[in-house]
């Protein structure tokens, strides 16, 4: 319009199509995040998504990148694979808190280990979503899901996993980042991290994660914005966020 | 080497030389007794070979997904294992079924069920043939009885895993593994097929995708006829066979890998004392050669069949059969390897009865 300069838009890799996620809920913000990235970063030629079991599986129907779908929890396994026979690929696995933190620690830790110059953008919403709610290895202490109908005894049920602290002393983890959806500041910054992620890969320094906290409204019985409400109060004590490791590179 | 010269290799590194010579680009793996040989191999020989990969996961789960990685960006690419590592690939396998990724598996088989031991076996036939993960597919197994074999098998491997686009799995077991016999060598493939459909990036066309979720029950149903439809051409055109001395034979022994090798060592003995016994040595367990072990039935009375498990074969056997011919078992399980004298005896004994009968 004549006078008027558009400011935002729909990012050019996100497909113009509508989602499947529920209202309030976070996956479609860091999708719409990774493909705005992606633009910035103009890698969407080069890009390779590894989408989840869980309710980000159908990515492939979002974000207008190259996809491969890997098994509950083997993301990072496949990402290895993808990653050593494309080394000038920049290949990431988008993972929830079960699918990474549950039927996949072994192939994470791992991948980390190695310093696998890939990227995972981990998804911790504190409870099993597809499948309708169920305790995740991330679900808080007393939080009530259908799996711990009076709450998440930390005595029976262990106390949540905080796995960017986990991975942190591994060496060859290179950026580990928690950030969260739950505000319009936060997502600014879950955006700065994940470019930041995307670049510690693309200079090859080693394996990165960005985790980010988010919203699961029907999950949680909450809503939308008592959900918000809940991530601030309730989660963000228990994952403080910030930049918990960025390993310096030695100039060369 | 000079071209076609004969050398004497281990079995566990004829499969290897053969598979990097097959245009295999990557090896992910685990440890475990007795195909250790096999990885360590490759470890050695990748590192001379530039553009290779070479990774030892931390568990089967992982190699076989890693696989299932290299495999989708259009790589030749294989894995080994063991009986109990095998059964861990389960999932992965199914996967790499569904989304139609090539792939070579190589199990060599020991005893089980369990941990079980190291010693030679053959009961993980079920677990190959019928799929062995969850959901409706094949793999295409195949079953060498020689190092020659071995090679030549392994070099095939990976034709049939692009042309088919479907895992192969190559059976043997730990004599096989650690045996050496003279083999020649294939040349290095240079032309590797083009795939179309391998995810490398967009590049500046549409965006791709691989799945095996199909939520539609209508497209699952079609992805099972298409899946089918690509057995049934295997089926068709793949089986594959060697018959010995069942020309006149009154009785055939039917025994594949390291049994068929003890049985025509049994055979040959049977022959000497002037029995009619031949030997039926299936190469592709799946398919199953039913039609060319059918047409033996035409003038076959009896068949034996000699598994080192209990009762697998058999099944296959009896299908293919379907009645028109007696089909009775003699399995050697838990790892044992009866020498060809100890089964010529068995043989002779189910021989005589046979003719006393008639």
């Amino acid at each position: 319009m004549k006078g008027m300069k558009k400011v935002i838009g729909r990012p050019k890799y996100l497909k113009e199509v509508p989602n499947h996620y529920c209202p309030g809920c976070g996956h479609s913000i860091i999708h719409r995040l990774l493909a705005e990235v992606i633009e910035e970063l103009d890698i969407r030629d080069r890009a390779i998504c590894i989408p989840p079991c869980g309710c980000a599986v159908l990515a492939y129907y979002y974000i207008d990148v190259d996809m491969v779908e890997a098994a509950h929890g083997r993301g990072t396994a496949v990402a290895t694979g993808m990653k050593r026979c494309l080394p000038d690929r920049v290949v990431f696995t988008y993972q929830g808190d079960g699918d990474l933190a549950a039927i996949g620690t072994a192939e994470l830790i791992h991948s980390a280990n190695r310093g696998e110059s890939i990227t995972t953008i981990f998804v911790n919403n504190g409870v099993y979503g597809m499948t309708g709610g169920q305790m995740a290895p991330t679900t808080m202490v007393g939080q009530k899901t259908t799996t711990t109908p009076k709450g998440r005894n930390s005595v029976t049920d262990g106390p949540p996993l905080k796995m960017c602290e986990f991975l942190s002393p591994l060496d060859g983890t290179a950026f580990l980042a928690r950030t969260s959806v739950h505000s319009p500041k936060h997502i600014q910054k879950t955006k700065k991290a994940i470019r930041q992620a995307f670049q510690t890969q693309m200079n090859d320094e080693g394996f990165s994660m960005v985790e980010i906290l988010s919203q699961c409204p029907s999950n949680w019985k909450l809503s939308s914005v008592d959900s918000c409400r809940w991530i601030e109060e309730g989660m963000i004590p228990q994952f403080p966020l910030g930049v918990v490791k960025q390993r310096q590179t030695e100039p060369s | 080497m000079k071209k076609n010269e004969k050398v004497l290799l281990r079995g566990s590194e004829a499969i290897g030389e053969a598979a990097l010579r097959a245009g295999c680009r990557c090896y992910f793996g685990y440890p475990i007794t007795p195909q250790n040989e096999l990885p360590e191999y490759m470890a050695r020989r990748m590192a001379e070979l530039p553009g290779t990969v070479f990774l030892q996961s931390e568990s089967e789960l992982a190699g076989i997904n890693m696989v299932y990685g290299a495999s989708a960006t259009g790589t030749r690419v294989m894995t080994s294992s063991s009986s109990p590592g095998v059964s861990l690939m389960q999932e992965g396998i199914s996967y790499l079924a569904a989304c139609e990724f090539p792939s070579v598996i190589v199990n060599i088989v020991r005893g089980g069920p369990g941990l079980g031991n190291i010693a030679p076996a053959q009961s993980d036939y079920f677990q190959a043939t019928r799929g062995g993960g969850h959901g409706d597919y094949r793999c295409i197994v195949l079953a060498p009885a020689y190092l020659q074999e071995a090679v030549d098998l392994t070099y095939r491997a990976f034709d049939l895993a692009d042309e088919y686009r479907i895992p192969v799995i190559l059976i043997g077991d730990g004599m096989m593994g650690q045996m050496m016999e003279p083999v020649v060598l294939p040349e290095f493939r240079k032309d590797l097929p083009a795939k179309e459909w391998a995810i490398t990036g967009a590049g500046k066309g549409p965006s791709r995708f691989v799945r095996s979720l199909l939520l539609d029950v209508h497209v699952e149903e079609a992805h099972n006829w298409k899946l089918y439809r690509k057995y049934q051409r295997i089926e068709r055109r793949e089986p594959q066979s060697e018959s010995y001395a069942t020309e006149d034979a009154d009785m055939v022994v039917v025994a594949y890998g390291t049994a068929a090798r003890i049985a025509k060592g049994a055979v040959r003995r049977l022959r000497d004392k002037g029995m009619k016994v031949g030997l039926f040595r299936p190469i592709t367990l799946w398919p199953f050669p039913s039609k060319a072990v059918a047409r033996l039935a035409e003038s076959v009375g009896k068949f034996l069949v000699f598994e080192m498990s209990m009762g697998q074969m058999v099944e296959d056997v009896k299908l293919a059969l379907n009645g028109k011919a007696e089909v009775e078992l003699y399995g050697r399980p838990g790892g044992v390897v009866v020498t060809p004298v100890e089964l010529s005896r068995i043989l002779s004994r189910r021989y005589n009865a046979m003719q006393h009968e008639a």
